[in-house]
């Protein structure tokens, strides 16, 4: 069971806030669903490998599966430095600017 | 000229004999948007400069008698979560609210460069989180065929633009349902392609290893126009597999004669409305007349897709959606500190579905409950697909329900998260193996409702889908002929 520490370290991992109402929701409905997903525990696993993408289990072509494929390192073009930065909430031309980080 | 009954076909030689023209086709379908579109709520943003600059282009190669490419001047409808070169593009969240963005995604150019016009993006579930597509940002799509019901998600807009008649062919994304059941709900072709087959580069990522990009039209064939200018390789997604692309076409009016069906027990049992079940089986019946040979068969992991699915997928989109922080684009509120700037943003940026999503997704992966969870899911995942295996040694494609009910009532079931998953039952496990399928409508509940048949089949091998799915539209051709609603 997810406790309402639980709901308040997991936001926190994933930088949300949530109001008071929403963690209340989120504990509710993430017990809902977690309970269903428990049902993955009647499976014994022990000896199946995990499949973490489609691509590892078709088409080897030329020895290389196409979950392998790599590409030469060449250099190619890119997104241009001013339209990189055009959908910037905040820039001053050269770099993205925040908040400051470092606290002292 | 009656635009309800333009197929990518009829419409491509419409252009080409001169009975039109694409400019004029544009004019046509945004006076149609303008008119019947508030009502539905099908598009979010229309790209009109670009639409008539590529209409311009098409009509100048008609009249100067030049070879006409293959989509050329058909109006088509894109999802909100492909991005499109200076037009908005928000994935239906409010995080990416004024994103213009800087580069088309491949489905966008290999679309344009085959001469097909887009008019707009469509609404879907914000970030294509949902099966209703009630989860957007910018409110619901209604049904064409039934105002008071959900067209399915999370491409709702791109099956209602269809259905609706305000564009004749749709481009979607399919992670766990999202092109097949919204094409069952609003009685249009949905065509899921196998994972690999169709590029992701410029898809707003939900979950990388199950999204899927795929066509929308009103008939297979249309499916098939579609996928054979969608499909190939892309050097900008190493996922996208070097493996050649047949002539689709090709295989649409193909008899069955000697191919083998498979009816999963598991896809017919608890839980599947009588109408639909009933519909289905008729569809079975016109394959076993036209010479296919059906085999009952099991896919015995079938009850555990959907935990394995809401794991794997939400861990995956905890993972992408971290990169909407308010710092490079899209919406940020301003904090006294880093933290607080991202935790502003993200709290007024994502709706509840999403942020349901993110915990979850966020709860699998820490530390702790990785193995039991997140590795345990992915242990199933590989039970699944060898549960395809098993079967496509046996058979050639796969027969079942696209979903387990027609199109539900908005609102009923907005509050049970865990109700409005199973609505996916029929199709998470496809996105989980990767393989293709389609949903093709098979017949209507006693209320007027589409009911969507789908098919399934091996690796790459959308052409046997296709063939299978020509076979059944045609011959339900009878009671099922294309109408729009209105």
């Amino acid at each position: 069971m997810v406790s309402e520490e639980d709901v308040a370290y997991v936001a926190e991992l994933a930088h949300l806030e949530l109001t008071d109402a929403e963690r209340a929701r989120m504990l509710k409905d993430l017990n809902s669903v977690l309970g269903y997903i428990d049902r993955l525990n009647q499976l014994d696993t022990t000896n199946v490998a995990p499949m973490a993408q489609v691509a590892s289990r078709y088409g080897e072509r030329n020895g290389e599966s196409p979950a392998d494929a790599m590409r030469p390192d060449e250099l190619r073009p890119c997104l241009p430095h001013e339209e990189a930065l055009r959908n910037a909430p905040k820039s001053d031309g050269i770099f993205f600017k925040v908040p400051k980080v470092i606290e002292r | 000229m009656n635009l309800d009954l333009l197929t990518v076909e009829s419409t491509r030689t419409a252009v080409l004999e001169k009975q039109t023209t694409a400019t004029a086709l544009a004019d046509a379908f945004y006076a149609k948007i303008e008119a019947d579109d508030p009502a539905i709520g099908a598009y979010l943003t229309l790209c009109k400069d670009r639409a008539y600059s590529q209409a311009a282009a098409i009509d100048a190669l008609a009249d100067k008698g030049d070879a006409l490419p293959p989509l050329a001047g058909v109006p088509i409808a894109v999802k909100d979560v492909f991005t499109t070169k200076g037009v908005r593009t928000t994935a239906a969240s409010k995080v990416l609210g004024n994103f213009i963005a800087p580069y088309d995604a491949t489905v966008v150019s290999r679309l344009e460069d085959a001469g097909a016009v887009i008019l707009g993006k469509t609404n879907c579930d914000e970030f294509a989180m949902g099966s209703s597509n009630e989860n957007s940002g910018f409110g619901p799509v209604r049904n064409p065929r039934d105002h008071s019901r959900v067209p399915g998600g999370s491409s709702g807009g791109s099956a209602a633009a269809i259905a609706a008649g305000t564009a004749v062919a749709a481009i979607g994304s399919d992670t766990g349902g999202s092109i097949r059941q919204p094409a069952a709900f609003c009685g249009v072709v949905g065509l899921m392609p196998t994972y690999g087959r169709v590029s992701r580069y410029g898809l707003i990522a939900f979950a990388s290893s199950l999204d899927h990009p795929g066509p929308f039209g009103k008939t297979v064939k249309d499916a098939a126009l579609m996928l054979q200018v969608l499909a190939g390789r892309d050097p900008l997604d190493s996922t996208t597999a070097d493996v050649p692309v047949p002539d689709y076409c090709a295989y649409v009016g193909q008899p069955v004669t000697g191919l083998k069906v498979g009816v999963p027990a598991e896809y017919f049992g608890e839980g599947l409305d009588a109408e639909v079940r009933a519909a289905v089986e008729s569809g079975i019946q016109k394959l076993a007349k036209a010479g296919a040979e059906v085999v009952p068969l099991s896919l015995p992991h079938t009850p555990y897709a959907i935990p394995t699915y809401y794991v794997i997928a939400t861990a995956e989109a905890s993972s992408n959606l971290a990169r909407y922080d308010g710092v490079r684009y899209g919406l940020r509120v301003e904090g006294k500190s880093l933290a607080e700037m991202y935790r502003r943003t993200r709290d007024a940026g994502f709706g509840a579905e999403v942020k349901r999503r993110i915990m979850l997704g966020t709860y699998v992966l820490s530390a702790g409950y990785y193995d039991a969870y997140y590795l345990k899911a992915q242990r199933v995942r590989s039970l699944l697909a060898r549960d395809f295996d098993e079967a496509f040694a046996k058979v050639d494609v796969l027969v079942t329900p696209t979903a387990p009910t027609p199109a539900f009532k908005l609102g009923e079931k907005i509050d049970d998260p865990l109700a409005m998953y199973l609505a996916d039952i029929f199709t998470v496990t496809a996105d989980l193996v990767g393989i293709p399928g389609i949903s093709i409508p098979c017949g209507k509940s006693r209320e007027g409702l589409p009911i969507g048949m789908q098919i399934l089949g091996k690796h790459f091998d959308e052409g046997t889908v296709l063939r299978v799915a020509h076979v059944v539209e045609h011959a339900l051709a009878s009671k099922m002929v294309y109408e729009i609603s209105s």
